[in-house]
């Protein structure tokens, strides 16, 4: 639980903290969507990011990416700035994002992932493809790499999106709903790439809307609904309780006052 | 008239050569920013800047007081980008969509610039502005200066796209993904639609206010038929655009005009529009894989495969169960013993004799060994797909023939593979070709 977070720091066991959120507030059109979050998470770690729709779940990934202004709050990744530690920093977004049908190959997509490295105005070399075709084999797509991307399944395109998020060679990933509308597969074959991610001392957050495989997927939780709720290891944070208060607890309070800061209104009944 | 065009292409006289030369430059940078433009959704924001000109220039002539080629570019770039500043304005700051956002921009600005095209009109000097020829185009008032800017324009815009092409592909296939690896998103999305601003801009005398989006999204619609590829995508829009602009100038100063009324000659602003166009619907047409021509094709080819597949089967079922396959048949017999249409029999025994899965008998045809083959292949896989249906899509079985008509002939060899591996492992299916899970047509009469 993030409530005990204070006494975990003065644990010996105490964990590598590689993204700390402090007192984070993100409003869309002025309308609040996440409400003053506090949450540290663990170096090399599978962790989920779970809550109802609406809940915020891509808006804190999102917000930490820097992709969305923040009203307020800080965050420090590695316990650096956004700015320095963006080549760290590795992300899948959402695959409904893009245009499949943009002219380009699976190849092509995977190859993005190195343009951050590669900086301004240098292009891709030998070596880069290298690294490209090397990460679509690791997600079972080597024999895709020259298809045009519209004819690939949405499995295969997630696939490709993972593929450019290995190839950003990052120490944490985040990933906005990788099992969204995958087959069994793919589904399989993501569970493994995020396995050897772990093992090779990565980390990864991602957004996970399946209730059920969240305890065989991941090792820590983070349980959102427009605030957050509670955040820590499956074993302790994984609770009927917590879940009700994620899915059930519905504070209509909350939201009857985020709609009240947009209008700018005192808030009704 | 031939003449007078190959006068003009060969670039005999001084004057066109700098009007073509000109358009042409137009037409390559239009071509390629467009590309760009289009797949990043702006291109009518492009329409609005091009709209949003004309007010600009009116007001650079109050002010200049005189025709000054680089201050209405000046001011036309001014109220471009004010009006681009604008509808991403009104966009975030409100809850109006984009496309009202566009529309508003169009006619409010649009209409400022008529209205201060009058006013200037009225004006003693006015007829020394030349303003017509921004609505609709005239590039036979250009001279060596302007052909230069644009020159100029052009060769900043292709340099730009050259050094800069990793960073708008990123920009334009993945925004946010490219704003988390640390690229301003922001600032590129600023550099490009200035990029088309600038382009629309020195394009407005030739082209004309109201068709200059369409030099933007044509060439790279057209393209785009052609290509998988963004790098070459951008050539060809590049090649399409340069030949609108090149062909519609050499048109307009070549064809005569059809009455003394019109002695100013035509605009080129539709002309080099009308050529882009002819270029889309050449490529619309005739473009391989994503033209039309190119898909009717397919369908029709798949029909046939259907159609031939569906007349193996017929033959296979008839002689079910185990039947000599190499017996001789003849239409006649073949409607007599299953009772279906002859409808496309002669047409199916022709096509088959053709691919060598049937060979003429003495009275009628036989299936020859390939023939044979193909027939069992056939059938097993239509009933694997319907015992698969039955089993574990739980479809009744007096449903599933027409589903698996339906699928049967698509199934890529992998899929097939799959399909069999786990009706094998479930015990569902015997070896060869599996029974059939309903009633058929050699079942019922033989």
């Amino acid at each position: 639980m993030v409530t005990s977070t204070g006494t975990e720091v003065a644990d010996a066991t105490k964990e590598a903290v590689c993204v700390e959120v402090h007192d984070l507030t993100v409003a869309y059109h002025r309308k609040p969507v996440l409400w003053d979050v506090d949450v540290s998470l663990p170096e090399r770690r599978l962790i989920a990011i779970v809550g109802p729709n609406g809940a915020g779940k891509s808006t804190l990934i999102k917000a930490v990416l820097g992709l969305v202004p923040l009203a307020s709050g800080e965050i420090s990744i590695f316990g650096k700035p956004l700015k320095a530690a963006r080549p760290l920093i590795g992300y899948v977004p959402q695959r409904e994002t893009v245009d499949w049908d943009f002219p380009v190959d699976a190849l092509d997509v995977v190859l993005m992932g190195r343009y951050g490295r590669l900086g301004w105005i240098r292009r891709p070399g030998k070596a880069d493809r290298a690294i490209a075709m090397e990460s679509l084999e690791k997600v079972g797509m080597a024999d895709f790499a020259a298809r045009q991307i519209s004819q690939l399944s949405g499995g295969q395109q997630q696939r490709v999106f993972l593929a450019r998020a290995l190839a950003q060679d990052a120490q944490l990933y985040f990933m906005d709903e990788p099992f969204a509308g995958v087959d069994a597969s793919t589904e399989k074959a993501i569970v493994e790439v995020l396995r050897g991610l772990r093992s090779a001392g990565r980390t990864v957050v991602a957004v996970h809307h399946d209730l059920q495989t969240v305890p065989e997927y991941f090792d820590h939780v983070v349980l959102l609904n427009m605030r957050l709720v509670a955040a820590g290891p499956i074993e302790s944070t994984f609770t009927t309780k917590n879940l009700q208060q994620t899915y059930g607890g519905r504070l209509t309070l909350l939201e009857e006052a985020a709609e009240a800061v947009r209008r700018g209104e005192p808030a009704r009944r | 008239m031939v003449d007078q065009l190959v006068r003009l292409l060969t670039l005999q006289d001084a004057n066109t050569r700098i009007v073509l030369v000109g358009t042409t430059l137009l037409g390559v940078a239009a071509g390629v920013i467009g590309c760009f433009a289009v797949l990043r959704r702006r291109s009518l924001v492009g329409d609005a800047v091009a709209h949003a000109a004309l007010p600009g220039v009116c007001l650079s002539f109050l002010i200049v007081g005189d025709r000054h080629f680089a201050a209405f570019m000046l001011g036309a770039l001014v109220t471009g980008m004010v009006a681009a500043a604008f509808i991403s304005f009104v966009k975030t700051a409100t809850r109006i969509k984009e496309d009202a956002a566009i529309a508003l921009a169009i006619g409010g600005f649009f209409g400022l610039g008529i209205v201060l095209s009058r006013v200037i009109q009225n004006q003693a000097s006015g007829n020394r502005a030349g303003l017509d020829s921004f609505i609709f185009g005239k590039a036979a008032t250009m001279v060596a200066g302007d052909a230069g800017l644009i020159a100029a324009v052009a060769a900043a815009v292709l340099v730009a796209i050259a050094v800069f092409y990793k960073e708008f592909k990123i920009l334009c296939f993945d925004k946010d993904f490219a704003a988390s690896q640390g690229w301003p998103a922001l600032t590129l999305d600023l550099g490009l639609m200035a990029l088309v601003c600038i382009c629309t801009v020195v394009g407005l005398p030739a082209v004309g206010v109201v068709l200059m989006v369409s030099l933007l999204v044509i060439p790279p619609a057209a393209a785009r038929f052609w290509t998988e590829r963004l790098g070459t995508m951008v050539l060809l829009a590049g090649v399409f655009g340069g030949l609108a602009g090149l062909l519609g100038t050499a048109l307009s100063a070549t064809i005569p005009a059809p009455s003394s009324g019109l002695s100013r000659g035509w605009p080129t602003g539709p002309l080099i529009t009308l050529v882009a166009a002819a270029t889309f619907a050449v490529s619309m047409i005739a473009a391989p894989r994503r033209g039309i021509v190119s898909d009717v094709v397919r369908r029709a080819t798949l029909r046939s495969r259907i159609s031939g597949q569906n007349f193996l089967r017929r033959l296979y079922e008839l002689l079910e169960p185990g039947g000599d396959l190499s017996v001789t048949w003849t239409a006649a017999e073949i409607q007599r013993r299953d009772g279906a249409g002859t409808s496309h029999l002669n047409g199916q025994i022709r096509s088959a004799t053709r691919a060598g899965l049937v060979a003429p008998r003495a009275e009628g045809f036989a299936l020859t060994a390939r023939g044979q083959a193909a027939a069992a292949s056939v059938v097993r896989t239509h009933r694997l797909w319907e015992i698969f249906l039955i089993t574990q899509a739980d479809i009744a079985a007096d449903h599933v023939d027409r589903d698996a008509d339906q699928i049967e002939h698509v199934l890529s060899p992998e899929i097939l593979a799959s399909l069999e591996a786990k009706l094998t492992e479930s015990g569902r299916i015997p070896l060869g070709v599996p029974v059939s899970p309903h009633e058929t047509g050699g079942g019922r009469k033989g």
